[in-house]
């Protein structure tokens, strides 16, 4: 009797979750089954796969001859690269000052760099474009790098204090015990000890970097330094009527990620889950 | 100078030399925080009482945010993205994280099979950035391509269809629940890192006791997970107070149809940006972002000072 209950309840918990799966991966399925489809199939049959006689790469021509999107791509690697980069060094740095070092002011410094994870960045724009005006950085891919350096610090010293802390304290004694200096211990013992955490840390800073589409509108929207998402959203409201071209966008756009995700899913997931509870 | 080390050289025990290394440690970090982020927002606080008299810009003390709350042009449109706002927010607090919760109770039964891959999957629309989920469900809602009528005739609910996004009455609940779709994975994610951190004991203990199934979820497990409730609800308070992204893409600038889908975010663009006719305001632009602030502030507040107090102290 139990044993009955218990099967026919996890089938009905199997069902629920297949059903929820199929609610969010159907959506991006029929986005790019039908990118690869020709205009008319798209329409008679827009839940079928393509079949040699629906199949067409038109949609993608359209999209790789119109738009730039080789360059929209670089700038987007480019700044999320160097963002990152930047984020983990000066994370890194400020964690290691902040969980090694016993200073006047230490904690309030904590608390002064954790607003940030609250409060979000947005709500400085106004300032923020009058500044980039005023540096001359308007249209620069420095200006979001600089944006997104200072948005993920927060999030970054918080997570990678926490790791800091659980690094033992007789490897750092030992290394001063052999002359080391401050920065050797950091930078050659410290760093190679989180990585896992700088891991995590740039997984969490990569996404909101790469699908941002507030700041590259307002500080960064000139042909030359557009992101990808920038650009597949001006892209795709020029080609609204073209649904070939439209979809072809779409599923180019969500590559990049999707190829992030299956390599890195079991880290970003391993870092919400350990991360969130402490 | 010297008089002091001199002094502190007598004492017992000797101050440590000045530790330059902390200083070079912290200040990459709070310059670049303090100068694109701390600055900015103060600036942008600033701002929202400044406006311009004669084409100088002049202290006008809380004049612009009169103007926004009662002046007939601002008034209209603020008290309608505010009124959106909180509606947007409702929907999320009702729908995505409920499910949130189920999802993740679901999964953390032990034993299940193919939990990793529902986990992956489930979590993936999160990381698509709005433009792509945006378009996505504009394609699918849409009448002209006819997926959504034809998978609600599968069901034999053909006559419910209706062009929602583009109804003034249905625009806002669409959209809210393409954000709920997209963001589900949160919630589920941290409600399932929690659940998995009930020590075996307790639910051993309640066993025991004959307490399983439904009544150990309701007594057992949701009191424990209540401090991941509240940090999923401030992190939907602030995500929702602050969106743009989304709304931009589905309905545009105007938040159409007819302001139906205006939230502040898109107010705060529009105000400061200009858009079509309209020019871009920066007093009223900061003022607008003022107002959003605040309104971030006192959930921040509320959270940490009455409802974080309440529970045990929690880390994330």
């Amino acid at each position: 009797m139990q044993a009955r209950h218990s099967i026919f309840r996890t089938g009905f918990v199997h069902a629920a979750l297949i059903a929820y799966t199929l609610i969010s991966l159907f959506p991006v399925f029929l986005t790019v089954i039908n990118s690869f489809k020709d205009r008319n199939a798209i329409f008679r049959a827009p839940l079928s796969v393509p079949t040699p006689q629906t199949f067409s790469l038109i949609g993608y021509q359209t999209v790789l001859g119109q738009g730039d999107f080789a360059t929209y791509f670089q700038n987007s690697f480019i700044v999320t690269i160097v963002a990152i980069a930047l984020v983990l060094l000066f994370g890194a740095m400020a964690a290691f000052a902040l969980s090694e070092y016993r200073f006047r002011g230490n904690t309030l410094m904590g608390l002064y760099l954790a607003i940030g994870i609250m409060i979000p960045i947005r709500l400085g724009t106004v300032a923020i474009l009058q500044g980039m005006v005023a540096a001359n950085l308007v249209n620069t891919l420095t200006a979001l790098i600089l944006v997104y350096t200072a948005q993920g610090l927060p999030l970054a010293v918080f997570i990678l204090s926490e790791f800091m802390r659980t690094v033992s304290d007789d490897l750092k004694n030992a290394g001063r015990i052999d002359g080391l200096s401050e920065y050797s211990i950091f930078f050659r013992l410290v760093l190679p000890l989180i990585r896992p955490a700088m891991a995590t840390v740039a997984v969490f800073t990569m996404i909101p970097i790469w699908n941002d589409l507030w700041f590259p509108l307002i500080l960064a929207p000139a042909e030359a330094t557009k992101t990808v998402t920038l650009g597949s959203q001006i892209f795709i409201g020029q080609f609204v009527t073209n649904w070939n071209a439209v979809l072809a966008a779409l599923s180019l756009a969500i590559l990049p990620v999707l190829v992030l995700y299956v390599i890195f899913s079991r880290q970003l997931i391993r870092g919400i889950t350990a991360g969130a509870v402490k | 100078m010297s008089n002091a080390t001199s002094l502190q050289e007598g004492q017992p025990t000797a101050r440590r030399p000045k530790r330059w290394h902390i200083l070079v440690f912290l200040l990459p970090a709070l310059l670049v925080y303090s100068a694109v982020m701390i600055l900015p927002l103060i600036e942008t606080l600033r701002l929202s009482l400044f406006n311009m008299v004669d084409g100088q810009p002049t202290f006008v003390g809380l004049a612009n945010f009169q103007v926004l709350f009662g002046d007939e042009r601002w008034a209209h449109d603020f008290w309608n993205a505010l009124k959106n706002n909180v509606i947007f927010f409702i929907i999320h607090m009702c729908v995505q994280n409920p499910i949130g919760v189920a999802l993740a109770a679901m999964l953390s039964i032990p034993k299940l099979r193919f939990v990793t891959f529902y986990r992956t999957a489930i979590f993936l629309p999160t990381l698509l950035s709005f433009v792509i989920v945006g378009f996505i469900w504009k394609l699918i809602l849409s009448p002209i391509w006819g997926v959504a009528p034809w998978m609600l005739d599968l069901v034999g609910l053909k006559s419910m269809f209706a062009p929602w996004l583009g109804k003034p009455g249905s625009a806002l609940i669409a959209v809210s629940l393409i954000s709920v779709w997209q963001y589900v994975g949160i919630p589920m994610m941290l409600i399932y890192a929690a659940l998995l951190n009930i020590p075996d004991e307790v639910i051993e203990a309640a066993e025991c006791d004959g307490v399983t199934g439904w009544s150990q979820f309701w007594k057992i497990k949701l009191p424990l997970i209540l401090p991941a409730i509240g940090i999923i609800s401030i992190l939907t308070f602030v995500g929702n107070f602050n969106a743009f992204d989304l709304v931009y893409t589905v309905q545009g600038a105007l938040a159409g149809p007819d302001g139906s889908t205006d939230i502040l975010g898109t107010l705060l663009y529009r105000t400061f940006f200009g858009f079509q006719l309209q020019l871009g305001d920066r007093s009223m632009g900061a003022t607008i972002a003022t107002v959003m602030f605040l309104i971030i502030l006192a959930g921040v507040s509320l959270y940490l000072f009455v409802i974080q107090r309440r529970m045990r102290r929690y880390q994330f």
